[in-house]
């Protein structure tokens, strides 16, 4: 009795300062080599880049400080103003791809035979590359020889080149983005269906719900975190469009199908580019647009996770 | 973008392997010959090197063509080889002021290049200074499909007002009297040289290209109010920046259009094609302003020592080596392409033979929009060319805007 009481309390008193700290320090040791990977490929380049941005640098020679002149010039660049709207028609019109990925998934969301089959050859598109993708449509809207020519011609209509009209080019790929894009929302929304509560649905049913109501307010609701996922998902891709362009226009013609994306490439590595302080600036706005998008993500994701605790 | 990241990463790894493997009495080139042709071209020349010297050993290495443009701005600064392809003009400026290609006037001097490379002398000059030895030239002119000119009683135009006329009964005819594709905008640039360098003259062209004068300028006026001509009628291939310049081609040899300003590079795909020699005919680019001398776009693709490199004495041995007159019909034999050297044999083929009569008395050679103008300038030029082709009537404010681009690049 007394021994026991006499060794017991030193060896408590005096834990070792390992197992006084574990539980703190073991996850930090687990994040660190994450840590360290992401500061040195995303958080330094990230500043490096918004440094580069206020010098004058031809990727060879030495950099030449010239303060926020990347940016004065930026503002009266028209190709940057082409680029700037014509990433706002991208934004806008890649949230199509939400709507039109609901109706498919709705659509295809049946127990009819051979309906797997069906599913899958809708989510073909977005296992395609996307620079195949952009090569199909460009054949699709060829001006010689081209589908769509055909199709118009069918119809009587009076072909148009679309990749060679400045104020079509843009929408013409987007629609060639959209392609991918809805068959991936499609996805999203296919699995989000699958775990609809039939209780719910049965319920709804016996109030007298069907049509538009059922699907407003009864699974629409449902599928909250499937629309959010789909809508992040968008907008970043949409933000970041280059392959379709790159393929399917090169920018073209004359410049009139450039995102920032686009710009920053052309400017900063392409052929005739090499202005690397004024590739990074236009990479620094377009990271700025992001971050306002990013930061309200995160406050979403914030007060998701408050409501569930 | 990424294909790119991946080629370049690639292609450093390669530079450090053969950099390490490297040591005294190799001679490393660093090529974008990837092409067959080039690529037969440049082994045959190595061969041939390393018979004359038995006590060097070369290495080549072989880019792809693209990537190679991003890669060389890295080797030459890290792991340089002892040579390395690249084009004369402008285009080699800025490694020249970065102090990356070696001098070689002793080299030109001390093996008469200055006179057996005459007409290629001035492209290679920077600072009163030669920086390397070009290899190959190809001309540049209208090719023209011989059945039709005479099908229509056309004959080969010889003047401005000629072609014109030539067009106008093509279009009666519905045919397109020019194929263009622009989706690559630089086509449009060896159009804008032509009109340039006939209405304006040589000097005022490479003034323009380097800077002294301003765009707005009513001498480049001048050369608009030409272009109009072609341009308002409707001459051009219709849709043309959907197209790259192959995909112009079918349009030529089906003989829905007629007449091509091209490179001579356009020769193979449109034998391959299936055009005959009788078909296929070429004319140089016809007078515009009386007297103006003619002068003819002549890109020339040329090796430069690096001034890092490690084997410079070798590197030299090689140029004096590829500068010889056998050397250089024997290469471009093989690449389809035109000595640079006087003394060389000339070419067999029918379009190489009129080229080179045509460039061996032309005025002075430019080297093309692209590379006679820095390359900033360059891109907003070519972008601003093929607006105005589609939209004329922009002129005024395009011209204005590349105005506002040369003032900043030339500063």
């Amino acid at each position: 009795m007394t021994s026991s009481s006499a060794t017991s309390p030193d060896s408590l008193a005096k834990p070792g300062w390992w197992s006084r700290h574990q539980m703190a320090l073991v996850p930090w040791l687990f994040l660190t080599p994450a840590m360290l990977m992401f500061m040195v490929y995303v958080i330094a380049p990230i500043f490096e880049s918004i440094a580069i941005s206020f010098y004058d640098w031809d990727g060879l020679g030495t950099p030449k400080f010239i303060g926020l002149g990347n940016y004065i010039e930026l503002m009266g660049d028209p190709d940057f103003m082409v680029s700037l709207k014509n990433n706002v028609i991208w934004f806008f019109g890649f949230l199509l791809s939400i709507p039109m990925g609901l109706g498919l998934a709705l659509l295809l969301n049946q127990q009819v035979f051979g309906i797997r089959l069906a599913k899958s050859l809708f989510f073909f598109p977005f296992v395609i590359s996307q620079v195949v993708i952009g090569l199909v449509f460009s054949w699709f809207y060829d001006p010689t020889n081209g589908l769509l020519l055909h199709v118009m011609a069918a119809l009587g209509m009076d072909p148009v080149a679309i990749l060679s009209d400045d104020r079509l080019v843009t929408y013409g790929i987007v629609v060639a983005g959209l392609y991918p894009q809805t068959a991936y929302c499609m996805i999203l929304y296919l699995t989000g269906l699958n775990n609809l509560r039939p209780d719910l649905i049965e319920a709804a049913r016996l109030e007298g719900a069907k049509g538009w109501t059922m699907l407003f307010k009864i699974v629409l609701p449902q599928l909250r975190p499937a629309t959010f996922i789909a809508v992040v998902v968008t907008i970043i891709g949409s933000l970041r469009s280059f392959d379709m362009i790159s393929i399917m226009t090169q920018g073209g013609p004359y410049g009139q199908s450039r995102v920032l994306a686009y710009y920053m490439y052309e400017k900063a590595l392409s052929e005739y580019g090499y202005r690397m302080g004024y590739g990074t600036a236009i990479a620094t706005v377009l990271f700025l647009l992001m971050l306002v998008y990013i930061i309200f993500v995160l406050y979403r994701v914030y007060k998701q996770e408050q409501e569930t605790d | 973008m990424r294909f790119k990241l991946v080629q370049r990463t690639l292609a450093t790894a390669v530079l450090m392997a053969c950099g390490l493997s490297a040591f005294a009495g190799d001679l490393v080139i660093n090529t974008d010959a990837s092409d067959p042709a080039p690529k037969a071209a440049f082994e045959a020349l190595v061969k041939g090197f390393e018979k004359a010297n038995p006590d060097v050993k070369v290495k080549v290495n072989t880019f792809d063509h693209e990537g190679y443009k991003t890669s060389i701005r890295n080797f030459l600064g890290a792991e340089a080889p002892d040579l390395a392809t690249w084009y004369a003009g402008n285009r080699m400026a800025p490694f020249v002021n970065a102090g990356l290609f070696e001098d070689v006037s002793d080299l030109w001097a001390k093996e008469g290049l200055n006179d057996s490379f005459k007409s290629a002398a001035a492209s290679m000059t920077i600072n009163g200074k030669k920086w390397g030895l070009p290899y190959t030239y190809y001309q540049w002119g209208v090719y023209y499909r011989k059945d039709i000119f005479a099908k229509l009683k056309i004959a080969e135009p010889k003047s401005w007002d000629d072609l014109v006329k030539a067009s106008a009964t093509l279009k009666a005819n519905s045919i397109v009297p020019f194929a263009i594709g622009t989706k690559a905008t630089w086509t449009t640039g060896g159009w804008f040289d032509y009109l340039n360098m006939r209405v304006n003259g040589y000097e005022f062209h490479m003034d323009l290209t380097a800077g002294k004068v301003p765009y707005t300028d009513k001498r480049v006026q001048a050369v608009f109010d030409k272009w109009d001509d072609l341009v308002k009628p409707g001459y051009y291939l219709a849709n043309h920046p959907s197209y790259q310049w192959q995909e112009a081609l079918p349009a030529f040899v089906k003989g829905d259009a007629a007449m091509y300003l091209m490179g001579n590079f356009a020769v193979a795909p449109m034998k391959e094609a299936g055009l005959k020699e009788e078909q296929l005919g070429f004319m140089q680019f016809p007078e515009i302003t009386k007297g103006v001398p003619k002068a003819e776009d002549a890109p020339t693709d040329t090796l430069h020592i690096p001034s890092k490199a490690k084997n410079k004495v070798d590197a030299r041995r090689f140029l004096a080596y590829m500068a010889k007159p056998e050397v250089q019909s024997e290469m471009n034999a093989t690449l389809g392409q035109l000595p640079v050297n006087k003394n060389a044999k000339m070419p067999q083929d029918t379009y190489l033979k009129a080229g080179f009569s045509m460039l061996s008395n032309a005025y002075a050679l430019g080297q093309f929009y692209d590379r006679d103008a820095p390359a900033e300038m360059a891109k907003a030029g070519m972008d601003g060319f093929q607006e105005y082709m589609l939209k004329p009537q922009n002129r005024t404010a395009i011209l204005e805007r590349l105005e506002t681009v040369r003032q900043r690049v030339y500063k």
